[in-house]
């Protein structure tokens, strides 16, 4: 049981000393820097994500950053923002590690990305993921999967155009009514 | 789901203008790289260019070029200028259509059409250029040399 502790606190601290490396070591566009969200941010992510989907969601924005600082889950929050000012919020991106639900194999999975509109189709969003399946590459995981309504077709077109492809599982819903 | 040969001819067509977007290609040189003559292809080229996707240049050197936006137009778009899609919508005088069994069957029918307009509208013709370059098949002396870096 000690053995099994000290393993698995052995891996934790190896699982925080890459994120040290990658917060150190941000990744700069022309325009934009990407780098690990940090709690001064969520004002600014929870204003990005009501301007575009009508909702105010503070907390549950709040609840992710926690998880991804946590070192119990191999979850993934990244900003962009603008290098002169950190209070230029451009977009973020969140995904996580998960395994074995619904049978799969360990695969990266992209929860949420969203870019600031005006600056859309000046490679925000593709470095953002790009940031982020380097991060999953970094931990073997080979495949990177995310959810898309069929009827949003700007994310569609993104994830498409960054060369995600139907997957091998289909969503499936019932109404409970 | 197949689609018409006119409507696959009009993607290859738009792809070979969409990754060739300085020069004008003639119905000739399109047709000559998939099987077909020039005749079919004019006329779907028509079709493209009544649809604001390609305009003809006339003259010495001239041909089609692609003159849309490559990242909004998606497949669906082009498909629609040719055929209809899907199980062709509700048809109240079908045989069997109003009863449980046609209306339960319906909802299937649908759930395809719905996941097929889906996936066509969400590759733009610049996702399909995309899709191709990873799909090109590799000449043989690539194959062969990986094969025998494979069996170092």
């Amino acid at each position: 049981m000690k053995k099994a502790a000290g393993k698995r606190t052995k891996l934790l601290r190896s699982r925080a000393v890459e994120r040290r490396d990658a917060a150190s070591a941000p990744k700069t566009g022309d325009k934009f820097v990407i780098r690990p969200a940090e709690s001064h941010d969520i004002g600014a992510i929870s204003a990005l994500d009501a301007r575009i989907t009508s909702l105010s969601k503070k907390q549950h924005w709040q609840d992710l950053l926690a998880r991804s600082k946590s070192l119990d889950f191999a979850q993934f929050f990244l900003v962009a923002d603008a290098p002169a000012s950190s209070k230029s919020l451009l977009g973020f991106i969140v995904g996580e590690i998960r395994a074995w639900e619904f049978g799969s194999a360990p695969s990266g999975w992209v929860y949420a990305l969203s870019v600031e509109p005006g600056v859309r189709e000046h490679g925000v969003g593709e470095a953002l993921l790009a940031a982020i399946e380097a991060e999953f590459k970094r931990r073997k995981i080979t495949k990177m999967r995310t959810m898309v309504a069929k009827d949003s077709p700007l994310p569609m077109l993104f994830f498409r155009a960054e060369g995600m492809m139907a997957g091998p599982y289909i969503q499936l819903e019932k109404d409970l009514t | 789901m197949k689609l018409q040969i006119s409507t696959q001819l009009a993607i290859f067509a738009l792809v070979e203008l969409v990754v060739n977007p300085d020069h004008q290609l003639t119905v000739a040189e399109i047709g000559a790289k998939y099987g077909v003559s020039s005749h079919h292809l004019a006329k779907v080229m028509q079709v493209l260019a009544r649809a604001r996707l390609v305009r003809s240049i006339r003259g010495a050197g001239g041909g089609y070029q692609f003159c849309g936006n490559a990242r909004r137009t998606t497949l669906l778009d082009v498909i629609e200028l040719f055929e209809p899609l899907g199980s062709g919508g509700q048809d109240a005088s079908a045989p069997g259509e109003r009863t449980g069994e046609g209306r339960a069957l319906r909802v299937v029918m649908d759930e395809i059409d719905n996941t097929v307009r889906a996936t066509l509208s969400s590759i733009t013709l610049a996702t399909l250029c995309g899709l191709v370059d990873r799909h090109r098949p590799e000449p043989a002396g690539e194959v062969k040399a990986r094969v025998a870096m494979a069996r170092q």
